[in-house]
């Protein structure tokens, strides 16, 4: 009998998360961790702390799906990917919560660019997501509205 | 002044009909039903036929806005503005089915539309006349919900009904209103194929062992079905509607995700066309007429979208233009007041030709057929007179469709208010739900018409100024937001003792202004008010079914006539081609 993919993948959380727990990360390893960018109120304000000394240009080589109307604003599901060469850094902004950089993920060399993320979004906002490419940042940017819903015909 | 109002039209509706040929000929003048077999295939279409298995009146909407690129374009006209376009000649047949043009005297004069055994009869014909083996019956959904037997049985009874109609494909959108396990039952129950590529379990639903269509791409149900039609392949993609878990309670059905997902069309389209070598595309839609053009404008290789959800009856196909060629976007009004029929013409690249009509199904100018008549009958038994209960006397015309509050939304409004002692009543701008003509008897069965849902329950609780200024703003945005991919499809929430200004040109936040209680009080942000409304999204409210405190108020008036409309005073709205008089 052939193991069903979703049992596969089942067992195969179970095996990460248990990684996770043996190794318990210590506070040494948030060593990178950048609070001034995520600590910024402004949508301006966290660009900068975040990528100083960068510009950023708009781009249509950077794809990020996520929905139009949130089924559930605590979890957004948000997905980026680029075929930009040379990606650093993936960000994801968003522009009304109380502090705007909601995650970046660092990509090595070896890395897809290609990444996934649930977000928590307070109201209807802006999301922004920067890739960091080639000593730049490229930029795509879409509205997700958080409704109190009903009224569908 | 009502009296005299109703009195007027009651002898123009005399007036009329003395100077008429009989009907029969008439609609035989018109040619209505006939149609000519052109083309290949045939593809036939019903939406949002709300499970009303009987003839019913429908009046179509006079105020149905459009701003922005929809200005003055299908399927935001009305009244002369409909007819003008799609020239259809003033008082005859077709002009009382696509307006609302004279709606009382007409419907006197053409009676009732809809109901299955009528519709059975005309889909019979259509496919005979052109060959069963080469024909599709579509339904876009919002089939299996609707009315109380509909409710009473999970949708059941409307199982059934489409198996003895036979639909070979449907999609659906208050199908998922039922809990999960009972929608799956009756897709199972369904003879037909069920599709919809935008609906998929969540990821975290499918390690918990959630069943799905398939696993690796997460699809809940059958994406697509191929269809072989006198030897060409048709391909018939499913959208249901896209946001289902945000306008409908998402507790029903918990471990599935809906949404537009028009870059996931476009890859199962162009994997379609690569794998399968279809002779056209369909996509069967019930995203909403607005969102359908837009998406048909952006997804290339779909050779036509049939439509549904905004309830639209529109009598052509709208031809859009992508990247890559055109898409035809039709959309096929509700209640089971219209068939779609679409004769497609196939040559060596795919479709090179078509037809289209959109059929009114009168019942006075069609037979039932008997199985199907004997089937509805046979199931309304055990409820007949629950359903027929009378409850009291339309006093004028009763309806609902329409941007703002309908007739028979302000009597629902009235009763809340009435019934719960509030200041304010709030109901839902659904856009189904029938008409009652003035004289009519109210019945149960009318009242579940316009509130037969799977959360009915009513509440009454406090809330402030700002609250119910932000519930109006968010509902008026997800009506008249410039971007159809953030519209729900719905109509303007429904108000009871509470006016107000509105500005559909604003942006959100800013389109409602000078809220007013009856009294002319002016509506404060920082006092409470007590309201009352029902069917909550979020979570069960507690208080009795809407139905209930309808009918607690419809025996109590005995008969209706409504004192005072909740209608918004429109800003920047008069000339628009969206609102007609009558």
């Amino acid at each position: 009998m052939q193991m069903k993919r979703r049992y596969f993948l089942a067992s195969l959380c179970k095996a990460a998360a248990c990684i996770v727990a043996a190794t318990s990360f210590p506070r040494l390893a948030f060593s990178g961790w950048n609070e001034r960018a995520f600590q910024a109120e402004t949508l301006d304000g966290a660009f900068k702390n975040k990528y100083p000394g960068l510009d950023i240009v708009d781009s249509q080589a950077i794809k990020l799906k996520a929905p139009a109307i949130a089924e559930n604003g605590s979890v957004v599901p948000v997905t980026v990917k680029t075929d930009l060469p040379d990606v650093k850094s993936i960000s994801l902004f968003v522009e009304k919560n109380p502090s705007p950089l909601a995650a970046t993920f660092n990509l090595g060399p070896l890395n897809v660019a290609d990444v996934s993320i649930r977000i928590r979004m307070g109201e209807t906002s802006n999301l922004v997501a920067v890739v960091e490419s080639g000593g730049k940042l490229h930029r795509v940017q879409q509205e997700v509205k958080v409704t109190i819903g009903g009224c569908g015909g | 002044m009502n009296i005299d109002r109703r009195e007027f039209l009651r002898l123009l509706t005399f007036a009329s009909a003395a100077g008429l040929l009989p009907l029969n000929s008439r609609a035989a003048n018109e040619g209505l039903y006939n149609i000519p077999a052109r083309g290949d295939v045939r593809l036939l279409h019903i939406t949002d036929t709300h499970a009303q298995l009987k003839p019913v009146y429908f009046r179509e909407p006079s105020v149905n806005l459009g701003f922005h690129d929809a200005l003055g374009k299908a399927p935001h006209l009305t009244g002369a503005r409909l007819l003008e376009r799609f020239k259809i000649v003033a008082g005859s047949h077709l002009a009382h089915a696509f307006t609302s043009l004279n709606f009382t005297e007409a419907a006197n004069q053409y009676g009732k539309v809809g109901g299955f055994a009528y519709l059975k009869t005309l889909i019979d014909d259509l496919r005979d006349g052109f060959g069963s083996d080469k024909t599709l019956l579509l339904d876009g959904g919002d089939t299996w919900q609707g009315s109380g037997t509909a409710l009473w049985t999970r949708g059941k009874d409307m199982v059934a009904a489409c198996n003895l109609l036979g639909v070979d494909v449907m999609t659906g959108h208050w199908e998922f209103t039922y809990r999960d396990g009972e929608v799956l039952e009756n897709i199972a129950a369904f003879k037909g194929d069920f599709v919809a590529q935008n609906v998929k379990v969540k990821e975290d639903a499918l390690f918990d062992g959630s069943p799905a269509y398939d696993e690796d791409s997460g699809h809940a149900l059958k994406p697509y079905v191929m269809k072989n039609l006198g030897g060409h392949r048709i391909a018939v993609i499913g959208q249901a509607f896209p946001y289902t878990p945000v306008a409908n309670p998402s507790r029903f059905i918990p471990d599935w995700t809906f949404g537009i997902n028009d870059g996931d069309l476009q890859e199962l389209v162009d994997e379609i066309r690569s794998s399968e070598k279809p002779s056209a595309v369909i996509v069967l839609s019930h995203n909403g007429m607005d969102v359908d053009l837009k998406m048909a404008s952006r997804v290339t290789g779909i050779d036509a979208i049939l439509g549904g959800h905004t309830h639209d009856g529109i009598p052509a196909p709208i031809e859009v233009k992508n990247a890559n060629g055109i898409t035809l976007v039709t959309n096929a009004g509700c209640n089971g007041k219209f068939v779609g029929v679409l004769d497609l013409k196939l040559g060596a690249q795919g479709v090179s030709g078509y037809y289209y009509k959109l059929l009114p199904v009168f019942s006075n100018l069609l037979k039932a057929d008997p199985a199907m008549a004997s089937y509805i009958e046979t199931m309304r038994k055990p409820w007949q007179s629950k359903l027929e209960a009378p409850l009291a006397v339309a006093g004028e015309l009763l309806y609902r469709r329409g941007n703002f509050n309908g007739t028979f939304d302000q009597v629902i409004c009235d009763a809340l208010r009435m019934v719960n002692d509030v200041q304010i009543s709030l109901s839902p701008g659904f856009r189904w739900g029938t008409s009652v003509l003035p004289g009519q008897t109210i019945t149960m069965e009318h009242v579940l018409d316009q509130t037969c849902i799977t959360y009915p329950e009513t509440y009454v609780r406090e809330m402030s100024g700002k609250d119910l200024k932000a519930i109006l703003e968010d509902v008026g945005d997800n009506l008249f937001n410039p971007d159809p991919y953030y519209q729900q499809g719905g109509d303007m929430v429904r108000l009871g003792g509470l006016d107000y200004r509105f500005d559909p040109l604003q942006a959100m936040g800013k389109r409602v202004s000078e809220m007013t209680l009856d009294n002319g009080e002016k509506i404060q942000a920082g006092k409470n008010y007590k309201v009352a409304g029902w069917a909550t999204v979020g979570s069960q409210s507690a208080g009795e079914p809407i139905w209930d405190t309808v009918a607690t108020y419809l025996r109590d008036v005995k008969t209706v006539n409504i004192k005072k409309m909740n209608t918004p005073v429109l800003l920047n709205a008069v000339n628009n081609p969206g609102i007609s008089n009558g």
